[in-house]
C-alpha cells in the first residue's frame, strides 16, 4: 500500500489531475455507451 | 450471454484496479502518473484488436454474402471507436506530465488518430447508405482498406523514431516492468476484452432486431426480443 491517507490517494503524488482526468473520462465513455444501448433496446 | 460477460468484466475491473492502485508500486521515473497505463494500454490493444475482428467479419460478409457477419462488424465499430478515443485521451493525460505536451505528431499517435477516423468513417458510411446490404458492402471495403493501418500502429515504434516509447510487453521477449504492474495491466486488458464482447453482443442483438424484425425465425426464437 502506497497511500498514507485518502487525500494522499486522491492527490496521486501531484498527478491527480492527469490520473483522475483519464479514469473519469474512461468511466464516462463506458456509462454513455451503456445508457445508449439501454435506451435503444 | 451478454450478462455473463458483463459480470466477468466487472469482477476483472475491480481486481485489476485493486492491483493497479493498491498493489503496484510507485514508478521510480514517472511517479504516480504511470497508473494511467492500466487503462491506456488495454484500451490501445482493444482498439487494434476490435478493428481486426471487425474487418474479419466485414470480409466474411463481403465474400460469403452473409448478413449476420456484416451485422457483427457493424456492432463492433462503436466500441472500437470508444477504445481508440480512450487510448488517445488517456495518452494525452499521460503525455502532458511526462513529455510536457498533450499531443505530438508522432507516428504512433498519428496512426492511432487515423484509426479513430477509420472507425468514424466506417460508421458514417454505413449510416449514410439506405439499403443495408449496399451499406454492408461499401463499409466492408472501407474497413478492409483501413486494416493496413493496424500493423502501422503496432510497428510504428520500431519503424520510426517515435517519442512514444517502445513496447514493454511483447510476445518475443520478457516484459520490462514490475510483475504487479504487468499483472494489473493484463487483468485490465482482459476486463476490457470481456466488456467489448458484452456490449458488442448487446448491440448486434439490437441490430438483428432492427433489420430482421419482420422475419419469422426471429419471432419464433426466444433469444431475441
Amino acid at each position: 500500500m502506497q497511500w498514507e491517507s485518502i487525500s494522499d490517494f486522491f492527490a496521486m503524488g501531484g498527478y491527480g489531475l492527469y490520473v483522475w482526468g483519464s479514469y473519469s473520462v474512461t468511466a464516462l465513455c463506458v456509462v454513455i455507451e451503456l445508457v445508449d444501448l439501454r435506451k435503444n433496446r | 450471454m451478454a450478462t455473463f460477460f458483463f459480470l466477468v468484466a466487472a469482477i476483472l475491473t475491480v481486481w485489476g484496479l485493486y492491483i493497479g492502485f493498491f498493489v503496484a508500486p510507485t514508478d521510480f521515473q514517472q511517479g504516480e502518473s504511470y497508473r494511467i497505463i492500466f487503462i491506456h494500454v488495454p484500451a490501445a490493444w482493444m482498439s487494434m484488436l476490435i478493428y481486426l475482428v471487425m474487418s474479419f467479419w466485414a470480409a466474411i460478409g463481403l465474400i460469403m454474402n452473409t448478413r449476420l457477419s456484416s451485422m457483427m462488424a457493424h456492432a463492433l465499430a462503436p466500441t472500437g471507436a470508444l477504445m481508440t478515443f480512450v487510448a488517445l485521451w488517456t495518452g494525452a493525460f499521460w503525455g502532458r506530465p511526462t513529455w510536457g505536451a498533450w499531443w505530438v505528431w508522432d507516428a504512433r499517435l498519428t496512426s492511432e488518430l487515423i484509426l479513430l477516423f477509420l472507425y468514424i468513417g466506417y460508421m458514417a458510411l454505413r449510416a449514410s447508405i439506405e439499403d443495408p446490404r449496399r451499406g454492408d458492402r461499401a463499409s466492408a471495403i472501407l474497413a478492409l482498406v483501413g486494416v493496413v493501418n493496424v500493423p502501422i500502429i503496432y510497428f510504428s515504434v520500431q519503424w520510426w523514431n517515435t517519442l512514444h516509447q517502445g513496447a514493454s510487453v511483447s510476445l518475443t521477449k520478457s516484459p520490462t516492468m514490475a510483475t504487479s504492474m504487468l499483472t494489473g495491466m493484463l487483468v485490465m486488458a482482459l476486463a476490457f476484452w470481456m466488456y467489448s464482447i458484452a456490449v458488442s453482443l448487446m448491440r448486434v442483438r439490437r441490430i438483428i432486431r432492427d433489420r430482421e424484425g419482420n422475419a419469422t425465425w426471429l419471432s419464433e426464437s426466444s433469444g431475441v426480443q
